[in-house]
């Protein structure tokens, strides 16, 4: 059956098992707009900034593993996008954006709202593609989908040109796809594993560092049991919080520049280093120089790319995270040797001496609400089992280090980009894909008015997101490295002039609670995921003006020169 | 040190961007760069020539392949290869220089293409050292123009890069 260029987009969506869809119409997109009206399959989710949608397909991504799929028109709803884009990008993250494009043969002549979308976006998409005929429409998305969920996952921007999704063609949505030029390597080389166990099992002082990738690849479990049979200690990347649960005894926290000191240490101590869908990333490694040098390091990653890219390995494994541990976990199982357990008690117990130093304490008896207080509660008011959602900044790097993730895709945040704005329309694609569980976004009075228009698509789609406002009327780490490395200069990082966020809660039509003390604090949690369930609740906790994030790793030093509260 | 990456990418608008942008979204070196349609229409052949440590070339090697539009690639400078430029160079040619420039592009092996009564313009093929050294033996002569085409190579023998 022949079927518009439009319709054609709107079926192959469908065909891929889209439920949600996360856009903003305009010019270019009308014809695709008008067939989503004409259908009821697919839910469109109108956000209020194209910013907004893609940070929305974004945090359903990362919530449920299935591709985010956002549409917006052509020039400023493609270029309001980019920033969405390159989040997902940075954190490998699978999203199909449609833009809109002018009519083809208005191409290259600066029409109205017209940008080089294919152009802008190349740098920070996985691929794109700009459809030339309506023949090819169908092709293309599966391509797309392919592309972006498969090997390393991250976005692709499709660009479809007004005329195209006007003009008819036979609808016929390919099966399978293949393409010559694209074939990620998902198993990984057998030889390759038994040499890591060979290695791993030869350790004194094992150190298993796992990031995003095991998220991403579902792993969660393969690496739990790698590590409970290995019985060696265990650290998260901020990428990588709740692949392994952070209330187990072998976990010793996030490492990294704002990790634990047990973490850190234990990296710079480590003889053996199991690195798992994780990418040595600057913030994570401190001083490369310096970057555990007694270890030997084995490196699990499904791009060849990440692969000594940083940090020199000795035993590399290109392949999905969870093949390659599934085969880990049968060797290991099989094989009788297991780390020498004398050598395994004087490294734990080297470890417990770090964990002692209990380097995430702070002022539990202050007169101020204490941000880490307020995490902490959370923690408790949602059971632990809450998705957060968290913006960027100090805000950020206290619910990773307190919230204390035990399962994987509960924590959405923007971690190699760092984009402020993120949490709010993240929090609320979470939401779109769990109506029924507790969404927290954690943020703060910066971060929060870079995409607070998303309040208004919260009401009209009924997404009850819990919003915690960390307001300290600072952009907290700037400040904190104005404070450290400026000589207290505050150079416009005082944000004391901000909206009354009650009021405007309530205006938006949401329950505004303002808590300065810190004995209502965990009341107002209560109420937020009890009395008010149902509903957008913000919460604007008026915290400690000029509390730190500890501990601290100062650029150019290593992961053992640290500084403490 | 330098080295000739050969690349297969498909013949689709935009694969060329993808690459060059990758250079200089990682600030990787572009030598020279030259790329055609191939004896396969869906196909494109671009040589590249770059300069980096070890570590460096290994992850422009990795990121090319990364890249979709690519379908296959191959550093030519790892194994025995033929290397290949074009030069077109226009030189004065009035006086003594007339005969000596006529002599140089006899012993370089290069030929004489286009005449007036005040220029030659001449065609040179060779490695880029080649080519070099004949730019270097002119120098007493004025050059007016000098067109490179960039290097193109092959691997020697039966190994080939193709699908």
């Amino acid at each position: 059956m022949e079927l518009t260029g439009a319709e054609i987009v709107v079926q192959s969506l469908i065909e891929e098992g889209v439920e949600h869809l996360f856009g903003y119409p305009g010019g270019a997109v009308l014809h695709i707009y008008d067939a989503i009206h004409r259908q009821d399959k697919l839910q469109h989710i109108l956000v209020r900034h194209e910013q907004g949608a893609t940070h929305a397909a974004d945090g359903y991504a990362r919530s449920t593993g299935k591709p985010g799929v956002v549409l917006v028109t052509s020039g400023p709803g493609a270029t309001n996008a980019v920033t969405g884009i390159a989040t997902a990008y940075m954190d490998s993250i699978p999203m199909v954006v449609l833009t809109g494009q002018v009519p083809k043969p208005l191409i290259g002549n600066d029409a109205f709202q017209e940008v080089d979308s294919v152009g802008i976006t190349r740098p920070v998409v996985k691929h794109n593609f700009l459809i030339e005929n309506v023949e090819d429409i169908a092709t293309t998305i599966k391509k797309a989908f392919y592309v972006a969920t498969t090997g390393r996952p991250g976005p692709v921007v499709v660009d479809i040109p007004k005329d195209i999704t006007a003009a008819k063609a036979v609808f016929s949505y390919p099966r399978e796809i293949k393409m010559r030029s694209y074939n990620p390597t998902v198993k990984g080389h057998p030889g390759q594993i038994k040499k890591a166990l060979d290695i791993i099992l030869s350790a004194k002082r094992p150190m298993i560092y796992t990031g995003g990738g095991v998220i991403l690849s579902n792993a969660s479990e393969a690496l739990t049991e790698f590590a409970r049979t290995l019985g060696a200690p265990i650290t998260n990347t901020l990428m990588g919080l709740g692949a392994y649960p952070a209330s187990d005894k072998q976990f010793v926290g996030m490492l990294g520049m704002h990790g634990t000191y047990e973490a850190n240490m234990a990296m710079h101590n480590c003889d053996v280093l199991i690195a798992i869908g994780a990418r040595f990333d600057d913030r994570v490694t401190g001083n490369l120089e310096k970057f555990c040098p007694d270890a030997r390091i084995v490196h699990v990653d499904v791009d060849p790319a990440s692969i000594s890219k940083n940090v020199k390995v000795d035993v590399p494994i290109v392949g999905d995270v969870k093949q390659v541990m599934d085969g880990l976990n049968k060797l290991l199982a099989a094989d009788k040797r297991h780390l020498e357990a004398g050598a395994m008690e004087s490294w734990w117990q080297q470890i417990e001496e770090w964990r002692a130093q209990d380097c995430l304490k702070y002022d539990r008896d202050s007169d101020t609400i204490k941000p880490q207080y307020v995490v902490e509660q959370l923690h408790e008011a949602t059971k632990g089992d809450a998705f957060v959602a968290s913006d960027v900044g100090q805000h950020q790097m206290f619910a990773a280090q307190f919230y204390g993730f035990d399962k994987p895709r509960r924590w959405i945040n923007s971690g190699g980009l760092g984009t402020m704005g993120f949490g709010l329309p993240a929090a609320m694609g979470v939401q779109v894909a769990f109506p029924d569980e507790t969404v927290a976004c954690i943020t703060g009075e910066g971060s929060i008015q870079m995409c607070i228009q998303e309040l208004a698509t919260c009401l009209q789609y009924g997404l009850p997101v819990k919003i915690i406002n960390l307001n300290n009327g600072y952009l907290g780490m700037v400040r904190q490295w104005q404070e450290f490395f400026y000589d207290k200069r505050y150079a416009n990082s005082v944000m004391d002039v901000h909206p009354d966020f009650v009021a405007l809660a309530e205006a938006y039509g949401h329950v505004g609670i303002r808590i300065d003390k810190p004995e209502d604090v965990r009341k107002a949690l209560d109420d937020a995921v009890g009395k008010y369930k149902d509903r957008l609740v913000f919460l604007d906790f008026v915290i400690d003006r000029e509390e730190n994030v500890y501990p601290m790793i100062p650029a150019g030093a290593g992961l053992n020169e640290m500084i403490l509260v | 040190m330098k080295h000739i990456i050969s690349i297969l990418l498909e013949n689709e608008s935009g694969a060329l961007s993808r690459v060059a942008g990758l250079f200089s979204a990682r600030a990787y070196n572009i030598e020279s760069l030259t790329v055609a349609p191939t004896d396969d229409e869906t196909l494109s052949r671009m040589t590249l020539v770059t300069s980096g440590t070890e570590e460096i070339v290994e992850q422009i090697m990795k990121q090319l392949n990364k890249l979709v539009d690519v379908v296959k690639l191959i550093d030519l400078t790892e194994s025995g290869h033929i290397e290949r430029e074009l030069m077109l160079a226009k030189v004065q040619a009035t006086g003594n220089a007339r005969s000596e420039v006529k002599r140089l592009a006899d012993i370089f092996r290069g030929s004489i293409i286009d005449v007036t009564d005040t220029t030659y313009t001449i065609e040179m093929t060779g490695k880029g050292d080649k080519l070099n050294a004949f730019l270097t033996a002119l120098s007493s002569i004025t050059i007016y123009e000098v067109v490179r085409s960039g290097a193109i190579g092959i691997c020697r023998g039966e190994k080939s890069l193709s699908l």
